[in-house]
Order: C-alpha cells, then structure tokens, then sequence
C-alpha cells in the first residue's frame, strides 16, 4: 500500500484528463495514513507510559536471589513470601502507618482551615488564602533541610513523629485546596432549605454539609495518602533510623532491590487499578439502572 | 424538639410592621408594613430588586430584619431561628437536597422534628403533588416541573402556618408554568395555608392571588385584590406595571357633575371619577386601559356622557387574533394604545385613518403626574418596552 503510493501520487501529478480520479484516491489514502497514525501515536504513548510497569510485574517473577537487575527465571516465590526479604514489611508497615496518621490529622485540620477559609470572613483570611499555597510551590528538598534543621535546634528525636510532622505539613496544603474547592461549588440555598425544614446548625452541618462536600474530603485523603506514602525526599531528612518504604527502595537501590519490594509495588498498582475498576463498573451499572 | 417549635402557639394572621433591611447604605426594604390574612393566597409582585424576595427572606428567618418586627398571630417571630418559625420554603431554585432521594428530601423536615408515621405523611405529600411513583428517584433525575412539585410537597409536609414561594415557576417553561399556577392554586384552596407568592410575572400574581402588593425600590406601591390594583391602580408604576395604561397629562378645571371632575387635556375635557382620583393637586395624570377605549371614525361621537378625544390618527396597527393592537397618534405629539377585540364587527380600522377615542368615564382613573407631559409619556414608553 505505502510502496505504491509513490507512483501513484506522481502519475496523478501528469495528465489533467485523469485528475478526477486520482485527487480521490490521494486524499483517501492520505486519510487512511492520518487515522493510523493517530492508533500509532495513541500506542506508542500508552507503550511509553506503561513499559516500567510492565518491566516491574515481569521482574517480581525473577528468581533473582539478592539482586533483581538480571532474568534469571521464572518463579512464584516472591508473591508467596512477599516480605522474605530482610526489612521490606517492616518499611511497608512504616509507611502504612505513617501516610494513615498524617492523612487523617491532615484531612481533619486541612477540612477544617477550608471551611473557615470558604466560610469567614476574618483577618489574614486573603493572606491565609496565599500562605496555604506556600508548602505546595516550595521545592521539597528545602522543605526537608529546613525542617531537618528546626528539629535539630529545637532537638526533637527524629523518627517516626518527625516523619509524621513532616507529611501532616504537606499534605495539608493539598487537602484545603481540594475541599475548599468543593465547598465553593455548594449552592447555599441547600444548607438554608434543611434550616427551613428545621434542622438546627449543627444537623445541617451533619445531614447535608457534611454528605455534601464528602466527595471531596475524601479526594484529599486519597491524594494525602498516596502523596504521604509515596515522599521520599523530605523524609529521607527527618526520619532518622526509621524505614519507609521509598526510604528503604532507595538504600537498597545502592546494592540491589530485592524481587520482593517488585511484588510490593506491582500489588499497590494492581489494587489501585482493581479498585478503579470496580467503582468504574458499579458507576456504570447504577447508570444504566436509572435508565 | 417538637416543643422548641414555635408553632404550638396560637397563630393567626401574618403581620409585618415598618420592616427595614440595609445592605451596607443600599436600603432593599423601606419601610414595609403588611398584614397578610391567614389562609389567603398573597402575592408579592415587582421588578427584580425591589426587595420582595429580601421580604420573603426575613420572613423565613434567613435574613435578619435592620428595624420593624414580623408577627404571626400573637406570636412576634423577627428575630427567631427559621428551624423554630412554622413557616416553610419553596426555594427559587427548588434546592432539592442531591445526596436525598424525594422521599427523604419530602421526609427531611418530619424527621427533624422527630415526628411520627413519616411514611404516610410523605406519601401523603408526594400524593398530592402526584409524585408518589417518583419517590426512589434522586433530584438529579427529574424535570424541573417535577422537581418544583417535590420542592412543594418537602415544604408542604411539615403543614407550615405560611408557606413562602420564591419565584418557584421561574424556570419553568410557559405551557408548564401555566398548568402549575392552576395547581398551586388549586393545592392551596386544598390545603388552606397561607401562601406567599413572591413574583415578577404580573400574569401569573394575578390568576393566583386573592390580594397583590406591588413592591417597587423597597416599598409597597399599593396593594388589594387584583381587580382593584387593575382598575384603579394608585401610583404611575402599578399603572404600567400590572397591564398597559394610557396616561395623558391634564389640568383639573371647575364645573361638572356630582362626582365627576373635569380635566383639561391638551384643549379637550375629560371626566374623572372623583373617588377614582389619587391626587388634590391641579396636574392629573388621566388614566385608561388600552381595552376600555374603543376607536371610531373621526366625526363619529360616541355616547352622551362618555369621554371622548378627537383628533387621533392611527400610527401603527398589529393583529394579534384575538384582538388587534392600534397605536394613535395624538395631536399633542403622544402615542395612545387602543386594543379592540375581534368580534367579527366591522374591519380592521387602516393605518393613517383619523379616528376618535372614546370610553365611560367609570374606567377613568387620576394619578399624581409630575408637571407636564413627559412623566406620563415616558412612563408608557418604558411600559411598552417592557
């Protein structure tokens, strides 16, 4: 098809009497190569963007003793004993812990500055307004070091309460955007029609506030948790001994990481992607059900 | 909580008295005194920002009054919390909770209240609005002539003592708007609230209203039953505001009958009943509607006793079907509006033909009219316009 294009084109190019045959073949072949291309891009870019994870689920099936960078063979083993190697659950478990206490404390104080933010009107509000974007536009590695060094001065052990300190920090931040966003887009005749049915301050907030701007604070505890459970650089400043996951990635990326930590990453995608899936679905069905 | 409501008190009618409201130095309402009778359907009727939706908000209790008190009964509610007034809302937008579906929207303020046999109350509700089928839906799901009934059966379910009603045909489309104003009608005969209608639709205030008040810049202009606001309205702006009025400029002079003044307009005498005219003062505005003047070839009288203009040509002539719509053009230099019906009587009158005016002086009606012809002119213009 593509060979005998050339030809083509330069015959079409010749006589006039034949023009009104070839411009059409030219301009459907020309067609043709366009819509393949966009199928050419469109894989490309999804190849491009899912190579490392597909790199990842094929090497947590290496039998890779301690060093996973060569194919040595395929083997279930890793998945069955996904903490087997030394210090991996324990650094999942750090990190677990830590992204689940600051996300609640940062969704919490991060709901409650937005709904004071979206709400008052008090003094410093327009500057608090500004400051809540400060954490956000500061590289992080100023954040580590400057935090790093605070603790130092005011010697607070570095551990997992710094690391908590620090993710609460950040985080927080993210969380006053998305909520406030949501709470800008409710419509304040809602919360004055259920003080109309007799609901008092406190059931508005509870029965239609509340359910209301659900959405998303739970958007900004998803973001916090991956966005906690993913830092590496400001808590590789303020963790002292303690391991978290990227932490321990990273040492061992030094002199090997184990097959194991593969498995540990490919599951998180997998879930995830599951967990899309599912509400994707559910979403889909309760559509079709209303129809 | 039952007992925290205010409503286990006697109530009777709904009285406002000189309420005010400031926003910052702009006054949306001026001095507003009201009595609303219980059990009456009540329209608040003018242009957007003339504060009847301010007024209706204060009675709500979602907005705080800068003076003036507001009663029910016996029972002064100014300044009460609106999850303590006994008075419910339909929103502008109806404001349909989206997490609820209608029967818990419906059920909401019940369950507030912590009161029993929910469910045969809000199907009751749903029934009367003949919603019942729609109860599982969500907001999201409905129309908006659907959504308007749910938001009248949440509000109607708790039996206010008033029920207010913020523009709720406002986005409907007109066939749809019509058949609601004959059905709220019709629910509030059933139901025997008192309904407070706030509206910018002349229209619709009057086929629902037992009694209008036409608010205009933070005041009541004038209010009564439609048909009196209609035939003698008080003030230039009720007389272009609820219909179209003819007002042309005279002087009072002495002479005539009993109870009938005359007015000189531009060199011609008309009459005026005296218990029609609104002003003492020499400058009259002599009012008619454009359907009580009928149009007759010039050198024609019309009968002994009616009033009569002379000298009019017609300008501009549009059929509408059932009427034909003339504007004349007065010698003094204004546009007069005649609408003549079509009952198959005589042809259309042609443009450019000299025509007189002529209607019973019981359809006249005087307004104070600032000096001179453009009060008047302009007034009619801006109505027409509008």
């Amino acid at each position: 098809m593509t060979v005998g294009a050339g030809p083509r084109l330069a015959r079409g190019e010749h006589g006039l009497q034949r023009a009104g045959d070839s411009p059409v073949r030219r301009v459907s072949l020309w067609q043709r190569l366009r819509r393949r291309a966009l199928a050419v891009y469109a894989f490309l870019a999804l190849a491009y963007l899912f190579t490392p994870i597909a790199y990842l689920t094929v090497f947590s099936f290496n039998d890779s003793g301690k060093s996973n960078i060569v194919w040595k063979g395929f083997t279930l083993d890793n998945w069955k004993n996904p903490c087997g190697a030394p210090d991996v659950c324990t650094a999942l478990g750090n990190s677990l812990k830590i992204g689940v206490i600051s996300t609640t404390v940062a969704t919490v104080l991060g709901t409650m500055i937005a709904f004071a933010l979206a709400r008052h009107r008090f003094r410093g509000r327009t500057a608090t307004n500004l400051l809540i974007f400060v954490p956000m536009a500061t590289p992080e590695v100023v954040l580590g070091a400057s935090l790093l060094t605070l603790f130092l001065n005011f010697r607070v052990p570095l551990g997992m309460g710094t690391i908590i300190v620090a993710h609460v920090m950040f985080c927080i931040s993210f969380v006053v955007v998305a909520v406030k966003a949501r709470i800008a887009s409710l419509d304040p005749a809602l919360e004055q029609a259920a003080m109309d049915l007799y609901a008092t301050e406190v059931q508005t907030f509870r029965r239609v506030t509340l359910p209301l701007v659900a959405p998303g604070i739970a958007a900004a505890a998803l973001l916090s948790l991956s966005l906690s459970f993913d830092d590496f650089i400001i808590t590789f400043f303020n963790s002292g001994n303690v391991n978290t996951f990227p932490k321990f990635v990273y040492v061992s990326a030094l002199r090997g990481i184990p097959a194991q930590a593969y498995v540990i990453g490919v599951a998180m995608f997998y879930l995830a992607l599951l967990i899309v899936l599912v509400a994707e679905v559910l979403r889909h069905r309760r559509e079709r059900a209303l129809h | 909580m039952a007992g925290a409501l205010l409503s286990d008190h006697p109530t009777g009618d709904l009285r406002l008295d000189r309420l005010v409201k400031r926003f910052g130095a702009f006054v949306a309402v001026d001095d507003v005194s009201l009595t609303v009778p219980k059990g009456s359907f009540f329209a608040l009727l003018g242009p957007s920002g003339c504060g009847k939706t301010t007024t209706l908000r204060m009675i709500a209790g979602l907005e705080e009054p800068t003076a003036g008190s507001i009663h029910l009964g016996t029972l002064d509610i100014t300044s009460a919390k609106p999850y303590r007034r006994p008075v419910n809302t339909v929103f502008q937008n109806y404001a349909l909770f989206p997490h609820l579906d209608v029967f818990e929207n419906v059920a909401f303020g019940l369950r507030r209240r912590r009161i029993s046999r929910v469910r045969e109350q809000v199907m009751a509700a749903l029934d009367l609005v003949e919603m019942t089928h729609l109860a599982r839906r969500r907001p999201a799901q409905l129309s908006g002539g659907q959504q308007q009934r749910i938001a009248l059966a949440r509000a109607l379910v708790n039996q206010p003592r008033v029920l207010l009603l913020d523009e709720p045909l406002g986005a409907l489309d007109l066939k749809l708007r019509r058949q609601m104003q004959l059905e709220l009608k019709r629910i509030q005969v059933e139901v025997g609230i008192t309904f407070v209608h706030v509206t910018h639709d002349q229209e619709e205030a009057m086929t629902m209203a037992d009694t209008v008040a036409v608010m205009n810049q933070g005041r009541i202009e004038q209010f009564g039953p439609p048909t009196e606001l209609y035939g003698a309205p008080r003030t230039t702006f009720v007389a272009n505001f609820l219909g179209q009025s003819n007002l042309v400029p005279g002087r009072r002079v002495s002479g005539g009958g009993s109870h009938l003044i005359p007015v000189d307009c531009n060199g011609q005498t008309v009459l005026l009943p005296d218990d029609r005219c609104m002003t003492s003062a020499d400058q009259v505005l002599v009012g008619v509607r454009p359907e009580k003047v009928h149009l007759l070839p010039a050198g024609m009288n019309p009968p002994t006793g009616h009033n009569r203009l002379v000298g009019g040509r017609v300008a501009d002539a549009s059929f509408t079907g059932v009427s034909t719509q003339y504007l004349v053009a007065m010698p003094w230099g204004q546009d007069l509006t005649v609408f003549a019906q079509n009952v198959g009587r005589g042809g259309p009158v042609p443009v450019g033909a000299a025509v007189t005016l002529g209607w019973e002086p019981e359809h006249t009606f005087g307004l104070e009219g600032e000096t001179g012809t453009p009060a008047g002119r302009d007034a009619r213009v801006t109505a027409r316009m509008r």
